[in-house]
């Protein structure tokens, strides 16, 4: 009896000893380094999702993929070490997606020549300091939260719209810039009201996520602003904060709404406080990016993918979207979709002058047209927004 | 010594019966969790390197601690005085120096003072203020953490940029060199070696040893004997916040190359549970040490190969605290009166 017992465990041990990790065989494996949880409903969902999807749409394609990775999470750990472990794992093609890591992701490309890297949301392939095998990839969000600023504008009742900020640098203050510009359009040149009547605030908390005792909590924030007056207020972080707390204020009987972020289907987590919610849809880039490994035609690109401006929500075409959300009221839904149509035909272009940045400092003359760059680089807020446009 | 074997048994019983527990419960096949934990921290050269990483400030923590242990000190600062010598660090590497191994000597030496000021500071509220050195060391913690808040958002962000993320990079020629086989600094971890080494003949060979053990013991008998408890406290408290403070810096020229929110990586409070479990004896140190480091760099394999959440080592390292305490207690329970 025993000795079979015995021999059992040792069959077992053998067994689970030669069972190691089958390697991929042929399958292009390709990484995914997480900022936040992998499901946030928000940012890093999005991209989680992404790479699910491009793994069934590109067959021979395989995700693997780290969550969590920031140094409050992940004490001790670094990006390069965990390109180490990736590429131990026979990823061919790493997706860093988070500005955090830029960095980080820049040391391990250089170290990785012969690995394909992509830093999300970065500029080294634009400013020309990234190596041959480095890519950046962002999508044009602009688009989305200039909609988003929109339906916030079209629901206000108090005419007061808060905007819960991650971190500032030039990325979050060219969005919460868009988002401004489509609210003060839809205040002023859909519903005819004067500009002076809305108020636009931004709340900074300073990093993507709610990280306790390092950040302010985007949960407090968002009830400051709902508790001082602002009836809508729209995420620019990575998680839905906002939404949660609009919905339980709600609860207590208050008309209140917010709009979350990056991810899909982010409304479903409180879908009677949702406006819609813009996202990205990391598909099209992805697909691209993985094609150009696969096939040897990579070239150090940076990569700024615009929406299908025939059909916003097309999972293969277009790199951000809007998806309205039950709590958009249907007026204010029929006036969105006009603004969203004339967005698609370039009837309407926000980012032209005269703007001027929040000090007053001109930002487009009168007429000119903002180009990529400007865009890109915004230096500051823009006039009628109130917040710190950078770090005091 | 029969006995010390048979709690070291009884020890290793419970903790593996803990962890299954825990990772069956999550989920996780637990055979294949060992096997990537283990893998994970020394399946290859580039995986011990990153094991000896965590080990060198861990190793600095608990020999610092055991200073003040042996004098009868909780130095829960010590978390406290890891990121005072990270900011020490790297306020050094932001002035310009003649060359770059002056520049990283500077910072370390930097980080040795600021971590062992912090510490002094720690002591002379104990002694000169009464306060008890938890309390003191607590609070100096939560000091130290919104110090390098405000430095991160304030006076040492990057420019245009306002985030928690932390200070620009230093350029690689001010960080601590790696070796050719592993991202590992040999410096540091020679660094650790001779603390190790230091500890070891400074407890148990001078006088200093000596006069910490003799106030930690009976402190109005080393008075009477003409021993300052007030001033020996405050040696082991800048020796102990010396080395934590020597593991920040690490951490700043070897690690991340710059300074972030989470610079200590909890390694402080790691060092108080290293120490605990040597028994407060300095030869267990650097195994507990290395067993842990190995943990946290084994974990990450966890989420990757098999899916499951990594935190799941932070599970198992409260469950191997726990299994020593239990077993500790029980044989204390059954230990006959009066022995120890």
């Amino acid at each position: 009896m025993r000795t079979r017992s015995l021999a059992f465990v040792a069959a077992a041990l053998a067994v689970a000893l030669a069972a190691a990790p089958a390697l991929a065989g042929d399958a292009f494996r390709f990484g995914l380094l997480l900022v936040g949880p992998h499901n946030d409903r928000g940012w890093s969902q999005a991209h989680y999702e992404a790479g699910r999807h491009v793994e069934k749409t590109l067959p021979g394609t395989q995700m693997v993929y780290i969550d969590k990775v920031n140094p409050a999470d992940r004490p001790g750990i670094t990006i390069p070490q965990l390109v180490d472990d990736l590429v131990d794992k026979g990823c061919r093609l790493i997706i860093a997606n988070s500005d955090d890591m830029k960095d980080g992701v820049l040391q391990a490309a250089q170290e990785h020549p012969d690995v394909y890297f992509v830093h999300v949301s970065g500029d080294h392939a634009l400013t020309g300091t990234a190596p041959p095998n480095l890519s950046n990839l962002m999508g044009r969000m602009e688009y989305g939260k200039m909609i988003a600023g929109a339906a916030a504008a079209l629901t206000t009742r108090t005419g007061k719209i808060g905007y819960v900020g991650p971190l500032i640098n030039d990325e979050t203050r060219r969005l919460t810039a868009s988002c401004y510009l489509g609210a003060r359009y839809a205040w002023e040149k859909i519903l005819g009201r004067p500009a002076k009547d809305l108020e636009f605030r931004v709340s900074w908390i300073g990093f993507w996520f709610n990280i306790p005792g390092v950040t302010a909590d985007p949960t407090q924030v968002s009830q400051n602003f709902f508790d001082n007056g602002y009836d809508v207020v729209v995420s620019g972080i990575d998680t839905t904060e906002a939404l949660v707390v609009a919905d339980q204020k709600r609860k207590q009987g208050k008309a209140v709404w917010a709009i979350p972020y990056d991810y899909e289907g982010a409304c479903d987590t409180a879908p009677d406080a949702c406006l819609g919610v813009p996202y990205f849809n990391w598909v099209p880039g992805y697909t691209e990016l993985l094609r150009q490994a696969r096939e040897g035609t990579w070239k150090s690109t940076w990569l700024w993918l615009g929406p299908d401006r025939k059909d916003l929500n097309n999972k293969e075409t277009s790199s951000v979207g809007f998806l309205p959300g039950p709590a958009l009221a249907p007026e204010a839904k029929a006036k969105l979709d006009a603004f969203v149509r004339d967005l698609a035909a370039g009837k309407t272009n926000l980012f032209q002058g005269p703007l001027n940045y929040q000090d007053g400092s001109p930002f487009l003359a009168a007429g000119e047209t903002a180009s990529d760059r400007q865009i890109w680089y915004m230096k500051q807020l823009l006039q009628g927004m109130e917040g710190q446009s950078s770090a005091k | 010594m029969t006995r010390a074997a048979v709690r070291y048994g009884v020890t290793a019983l419970v903790l593996v019966a803990f962890t299954t527990a825990v990772l069956l419960l999550a989920g996780a096949p637990p055979w294949d969790a060992y096997r990537s934990l283990a893998v994970g921290a020394f399946g290859s050269w580039g995986r011990l390197a990153r094991v000896l990483t965590v080990w060198v400030p861990l190793t600095l923590c608990a020999c610092g601690l055991l200073y003040t242990f042996r004098i009868g000190l909780w130095n829960i600062g010590v978390e406290g005085q890891v990121v005072m010598g990270a900011i020490g660090a790297t306020w050094a590497l932001r002035h310009p120096a003649p060359s770059a191994p002056v520049a990283v000597a500077g910072a370390l030496a930097a980080g040795v003072v600021l971590g062992a000021a912090w510490a002094y500071a720690a002591g002379l509220l104990k002694t000169r203020g009464g306060v008890n050195e938890i309390f003191a060391g607590l609070g100096l913690n939560f000091v130290a953490q919104g110090f390098v808040l405000w430095l991160i958002f304030g006076p040492w962000k990057r420019p245009g940029v306002a985030s928690m993320s932390g200070t620009a990079p230093f350029p690689p020629e001010l960080w601590l060199p790696t070796a050719s086989w592993g991202r590992v600094a040999p410096v540091a971890v020679a660094l650790a070696v001779v603390a190790v080494a230091a500890t070891a003949a400074l407890l148990a060979r001078t006088r200093v040893g000596l006069h910490l053990s003799a106030v930690g013991r009976n402190p109005r008998a080393a008075a009477l004997f003409g021993l300052s408890p007030a001033r020996n406290m405050l040696l082991a408290m800048a020796l102990g916040g010396g080395l934590a403070g020597l593991a920040g810096a690490l951490q700043v020229a070897g690690v991340y190359h710059r300074l972030i929110p989470a610079i200590s990586s909890g390694y402080g409070y790691l060092g108080l549970l290293v120490a605990m479990l040597a028994g407060y004896r300095l030869a267990p140190v650097p195994v507990i040490a290395l067993f842990f480091a190995a943990l946290n760099v084994g974990s990450i394999q966890l989420p990757l190969v098999l899916e499951v959440d990594s935190s799941l080592s932070g599970v198992i390292q409260g469950a191997v605290v726990l299994a020593v305490l239990v077993v500790h207690g029980w044989s204390a329970r059954r230990a006959p009166e009066g022995t120890p």
